[in-house]
């Protein structure tokens, strides 16, 4: 980044300055903004409005006509019934656990990889192409190619040590799902840890070096305080990804055994029950708590941008 | 040579190669995929595997509907007009909405450019239910460029974020020498703004396209027989249909091929676009 992002904000006094037609002039500037502007608005938040209103009516579309407003009962049922409760949690436990697992995942290969070394172009290469994988196919690949008890390669890999056969999706359905996605979501935390770590002070580095700082001190005191920003930014776009993931859980189990998170339960209620009402409910609740990380997401992504926009 | 400074080369080396083993052991289950596309169906279902089995095309030819089976092609032509078409609309949309928000900037420009990240952390089942019904009564249900709209909106945010940061290198400056030289608007964006920022641009078109052709959720609800997109298509093998592991591998690798090359065409600008702009 250059002075060019303060630049554009020091000519603003400039055009602002009262003329007879200042207003036409803002109308001007602001003109290309409209379209994207408006579509926006009218495709991602006209729909939730319409979810909210609906998560407060009795609505299944089998029997329309017994439509009736509830209130929040329908709150009351997806926070009372069991399975909706059930998959509240199971999408807390998938979040947490595959984006802290990658993230770990992530910080060491970053760490090994942002040292010189012969090939490093194509070890780098090698480790983001899971993420390149479609995910559907990802699911597939782990469900079919890796964890069939008879003829998957894990089975097979461990047949040549004498291993176990474990029936790898039916004994630990959620482990199953999460591995998977730990596979595809490590290159993400590792891209953007390893784009912190080029962006340390080599100088204060080798200072401390030459003052006879350890590795493990330079890691300690200084690589980790310069990364945590980077951390906290892999971690909370990991969950609202994560969060809001239906692929890996509707290919990989289904939904079942216990593993259905809540956009696969807003999808089966509303897709197969045709529950309306519920499924609005459902959703709502998973935008609040995407929301919740959100807030959180939007002030690191904020204090990064800005630090960006300072440096200039 | 001292001894500590063999004890650094051996202690490098030997991370070094643990860097390898990494990436072998990440890459393994896409290399084993590849291996077992080209297996027969028999030799694809051994155990333990067998690396040695002859390689045949049987799973691609399976897999294109020669074996009598659905064909992917319409599959594939739906997420091809859904990505692109998508993915211009979005280069429609973004490039001015960048424009007002770096070169020319609006009053309030980074708030205009918060609402639009804000729009991204909205989970994609937030609105699923009201645009299906709206779908159903529009008539849309089914129809390809439902979901082009959907898509874009989708990608919208991550495009005006990372166009936003590209054309904010342009330098002002070069600009101002332009204008005083008498230089209109479209010849100023043809000839100084465009060579600067197209490789960015061009990256942002890559991942908005990477992101339409995985998107499964809305693809998977609002489209049926005639609208159905590649990940989709990839749903029908959920359930295991005997022999058929070369043909998933086949399928799978076949529907990955387009967003492995655009996603290594755009490595450099990944990070940037995934992380909203965020990491540079």
């Amino acid at each position: 980044m250059t002075a060019t992002t303060t630049a554009p904000m020091a000519t603003t006094p400039a055009r602002t300055t009262r003329q007879p037609s200042a207003r036409l002039r803002a109308w001007a500037t602001r003109a290309p903004l409209l379209p994207a502007l408006i579509f926006m608005i009218a495709v991602t938040q006209l729909p939730f409005v319409a979810t909210l209103v609906i998560s407060f009516f009795d609505w299944n579309a089998l029997y329309p006509d017994a439509r009736r407003f509830t209130g929040l009962d329908n709150y009351r049922q997806v926070l009372t019934d069991a399975d909706l409760r059930q998959s509240v949690w199971t999408t807390v436990l998938l979040t947490v656990a595959v984006v802290l697992a990658s993230l770990v995942l992530g910080l060491a290969l970053a760490l090994l990889l942002d040292r010189r070394f012969r090939g490093r172009g194509v070890v780098r290469t090698l480790l983001i192409a899971p993420f390149l994988v479609v995910p559907v196919a990802a699911a597939l690949l782990w469900k079919h190619v890796l964890y069939n008890p008879e003829y998957g390669l894990l089975n097979g890999l461990l047949h040549y040590v004498g291993g176990p056969q474990p029936d790898w999706i039916s004994d630990t359905p959620l482990l199953a799902v999460e591995a998977a996605l730990v596979w595809q979501w490590t290159p993400f935390m590792m891209l953007i840890l390893l784009a912190g770590l080029q962006s340390r002070d080599q100088q204060q580095i080798e200072a401390a070096r030459v003052d006879g700082a350890s590795d493990w001190q330079i890691f300690r005191h200084l690589t980790l305080p310069h990364l945590r920003r980077y951390l906290e930014l892999g971690a909370l776009l990991g969950s609202i990804y994560i969060v809001q993931n239906f692929d890996a859980v509707f290919t990989i189990t289904s939904g079942g055994l216990g593993t259905a998170n809540l956009p696969y339960t807003v999808y089966q209620s509303f897709y197969q029950a045709h529950e309306n009402g519920l499924a609005s409910a459902a959703g709502v609740l998973v935008v609040i708590g995407s929301l919740v990380i959100a807030a959180f997401a939007l002030r690191v992504v904020s204090s990064l941008f800005r630090e960006e926009v300072s440096r200039a | 040579m001292s001894a500590p400074t063999v004890l650094v080369r051996r202690k490098g080396a030997g991370l070094g190669l643990l860097a390898w083993l990494a990436g072998i052991v990440f890459f393994l289950p896409i290399a084993w995929m590849a291996l077992t596309s080209f297996h027969s169906e028999q030799d694809a279902a051994t155990n333990p595997p067998s690396f040695t089995a002859s390689l045949t095309l049987d799973g691609y030819r399976e897999f294109f509907g020669t074996g009598g089976g659905a064909s992917p092609w319409p599959a594939l032509i739906n997420s091809t007009v859904a990505s692109v078409a998508s993915t211009l609309l979005v280069l429609l949309l973004a490039l001015p909405a960048a424009y007002a928000l770096s070169i020319r900037p609006v009053k309030k420009w980074t708030d205009v450019l918060f609402f639009f990240l804000s729009t991204k952390m909205l989970p994609a089942v937030a609105g699923l239910l009201p645009i299906y019904l709206f779908a159903k009564n529009a008539g849309l249900l089914d129809n390809i460029w439902l979901l082009v709209v959907l898509y874009t909106s989708m990608n919208l945010p991550i495009a005006v974020w990372m166009m936003q940061s590209f054309l904010a290198e342009v330098p002002v400056a070069v600009i101002e020498a332009a204008r005083v030289d008498g230089a209109r608007l479209p010849t100023i964006l043809a000839r100084v703004v465009a060579p600067i920022a197209l490789p960015g641009i061009a990256a942002t078109a890559l991942i908005c396209f990477i992101f339409s052709w995985n998107e499964l959720l809305f693809a998977r609800v609002l489209t049926g027989v005639v609208a159905e997109t590649a990940p989709v298509f990839l749903t029908g093998f959920i359930t295991s249909q005997g022999l058929f592991l070369a043909k998933v591998c086949a399928a799978s690798l076949v529907i990955s091929l387009p967003v492995l090359a655009a996603g290594f065409a755009a490595q450099d600008k990944l990070v940037q676009g995934l992380s909203l702009g965020a990491v540079k």
